[in-house]
């Protein structure tokens, strides 16, 4: 790696972490203005309990000094608090829990959109006006920009409740299936045809009849020369990929019923837990904007043309 | 026998306005060793006519009629794999825009090195050795170097340069260049020309050098083809074209060259070139010819001889014989 590229990465890095630290400090302050405490729902419960609640929580302090507590405990030990709802458990604990299962289905909807939308995209390039093509191009179209809920909703009905193909419950066994689907669907088909129109592109470009001329073999001058050329575009979509799946599965965790971080933080949410909410969009946005730095420096290794500036 | 003989070629592109026939009706012999100009305003054909016989047209492109045999073997209608074997093996190719015309996202060495693999039983460290080889060959130096830098890192004389060391991989026949020093300086344009001449000494391969660059061609060139409209207008040897032109294309082509003696009297030909669409009957150049008869609208004249190797299509040249121009 030259020294240019790191310099570059350097300060991205530095660049991610004030990012994190403005979502922090926005994420406190917002969540500490909004009116209503965590314990408001909770029947007889006495000044004086109620009291204690706080200070042991660290509520009755200055503002102030609680956002500088609780930024300090995140940096030193990253530990985001205990939640208020579920006693004795700390946030880290049930966001990582959660994301056993999140981290999983995100995963595996990521790679399906990416291994599914290169092969299609690619197909319907070089079958360009086929039947192929323009069934493709009309499907991608359908799901690109229908929201993740209604694509959830209508599998929901159809294939668990009318045709009970799979469970109702995305704990039980193949229940993972149908979420990892709705979620993959719509970054599959923005993949489809971002490819579609590089791969396009790329084999009309002149460096394609170069190839030919050598006496390159077909194939090798779609794999060699086409795809790696025309995978570019696709990784800057890397990073908002990523983001559209995590804010995806949130809604589509609760539609399926899968014990995610998205249930929880929807919990949270509900219940005013406050240090779960902050936590939960905390760790999510980190998880975006890693996957951001990271597929922005993917495309420099790839793309030798991009000078790191 | 030639090596290379083309024979009443018609390639046409198959677009939605209707066939575009860019090649109509093209023949020519290439001899070993031998260099070809073919000469000819942008959309002439040339291009078209080279893609044709390395078998590399757009995918609407197709050769309609006619022939090519290379070292007396047809290529029309040979196949695919027939023809991978050909291509950059025995009949090379380089272009105008080398920075287009090498992959970006791949180094020079890597590209270079293809070739060779493709071509040669050469595996490992041999295909290495002799990538530092042709580099050496088209005067690059540093050759180590310049294997793993990528096109934009290079000059556009020193890309061209990585080209042609790409085309000469496995010692081609023929070396086709289509305007080869079209995009490149004034300079950089006669090194390149000289290092092809140059190479063409070293190993002996023909070259066919397409240009609408008549310095070009006189520079480099033992035969001249000139093209209007995909048809060959007038054929014949360097000094037949330069000092005996027949054709009126050909004489309209050399006024409006630029020279040392005659920068005041340049004379561009007026009009533009036809469309391709929908073609004249009679000569292709009649509407911007000054010296059109009646049976140039009518009927296209064929290539007259009149000379060992000079051959023109224009119905002047026939009169001029004393032949009968009412057909
Ligand atoms: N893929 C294509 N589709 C349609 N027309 C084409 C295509 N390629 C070339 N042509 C046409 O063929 C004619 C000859 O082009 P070309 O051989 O490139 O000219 P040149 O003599 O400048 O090299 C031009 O009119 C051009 O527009
Ligand atoms: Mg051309």
């Amino acid at each position: 790696m030259d020294h240019k590229t790191l310099t570059y990465i350097i300060r991205r890095i530095i660049l991610a972490i004030v990012t994190v630290w403005v979502v922090i400090t926005v994420t406190f302050f917002v969540m500490h203005a909004v009116p209503g405490g965590p314990f408001l729902g909770e029947k007889a419960i006495s000044p004086a309990a109620m009291k204690a609640l706080e200070a042991k929580y660290g509520l009755d302090k200055p503002l102030l000094q609680q956002y500088f507590t609780y930024l300090t405990d995140i940096v030193t030990k990253f530990d985001f608090g205990p939640s208020l709802k579920q006693r004795g458990r700390s946030v880290v604990e049930i966001v990582f829990d959660g994301m056993k299962t999140s981290a999983y289905i995100g995963i595996i909807a990521a790679l399906i959109a990416l291994v599914s939308g290169i092969f299609l995209g690619t197909l319907a390039a070089l079958w360009r006006n086929s039947f192929w093509d323009r069934l493709v191009m009309v499907i991608t179209t359908a799901f690109v920009s229908m929201p993740s809920f209604i694509i959830g909703s209508i599998f929901l009905i159809v294939f668990v409740i009318k045709l009970k193909m799979f469970p109702a419950n995305g704990a039980s066994e193949g229940g993972l299936i149908l979420p990892i689907i709705t979620l993959s669907l719509s970054p599959m088909s923005y993949i489809t045809r971002l490819m579609r129109s590089s791969m396009l592109d790329v084999m009309g470009q002149d460096f394609i009849r170069t190839a030919k001329a050598k006496g390159v073999p077909r194939l090798r001058i779609i794999f060699v020369h086409g795809i790696k050329n025309a995978l570019l575009p696709v990784i800057t979509y890397f990073g908002p990929m990523l983001a559209y799946i995590v804010t995806g599965s949130l809604v589509i965790e609760q539609v399926f019923a899968v014990p995610g971080i998205g249930r929880s933080f929807i919990t949270s949410i509900t219940g005013r837990d406050y240090p779960m909410i902050m936590g939960t969009t905390i760790i999510l946005a980190v998880l975006i904007v890693i996957m951001n730095l990271v597929s922005d420096i993917l495309y420099k290794v790839v793309d030798p043309r991009i000078t790191l500036e | 026998m030639s090596l290379l003989e083309v024979r009443d070629l018609h390639t046409s592109f198959f677009t939605d306005a209707g066939e575009v026939m860019a090649v109509n009706g093209v023949s020519f012999d290439l001899d070993r060793g031998q260099t070809l100009g073919i000469v000819g305003e942008s959309g002439s054909g040339k291009s078209v006519t080279a893609y044709s016989i390395m078998g590399i047209l757009a995918a609407n492109g197709k050769v309609v009629s006619g022939s090519v045999k290379f070292d007396g073997k047809e290529l029309i209608g040979c196949g695919e794999a027939a023809m991978r074997k050909l291509r950059g093996n025995r009949i090379s190719i380089i272009f105008q825009e080398a920075m287009t015309s090498l992959n970006p996202t791949m180094t020079v060495g890597a590209q270079i090195m293809e070739s060779i693999g493709l071509h040669t039983d050469a595996t490992g460290d041999d295909i290495r050795k002799r990538a530092l080889e042709l580099l050496g060959q088209v005067r690059i130096n540093e050759a180590e170097k310049r294997l793993k830098q990528y096109p934009h890192e290079l000059s556009g004389g020193m890309r061209q340069r990585i080209m042609i060391a790409m085309a000469l991989a496995s010692d081609p026949d023929i070396l086709i260049a289509d305007e080869p020093t079209t995009a490149l300086d004034v300079t950089i344009q006669a090194q390149i020309l000289e290092l092809m001449k140059t190479l063409q000494k070293e190993l002996g391969m023909a070259i066919i050098m397409i240009t609408h660059d008549l310095g070009v061609i006189a520079e480099m060139c033992d035969e001249v083809m000139v093209m209007y409209a995909g048809s060959v207008c007038e054929k014949g040897s360097l000094r037949d074209i330069f000092k005996r032109p027949a054709h009126e294309y050909t004489k309209g082509l050399l006024n409006s060259m630029p020279s040392l003696e005659k920068v005041t009297s340049l004379k561009p030909i007026r009009g533009t070139v036809p469309d391709l669409l929908a073609l004249p009957k009679g000569c292709a150049f009649a509407e911007r010819c000054d010296e059109t008869m009646k049976i140039c609208l009518r009927k296209k004249c064929p290539l007259i001889q009149l000379g060992d190797d000079h051959f023109s299509a224009c119905w002047l040249n026939v009169k001029d014989r004393g032949g009968e121009v009412n057909g």
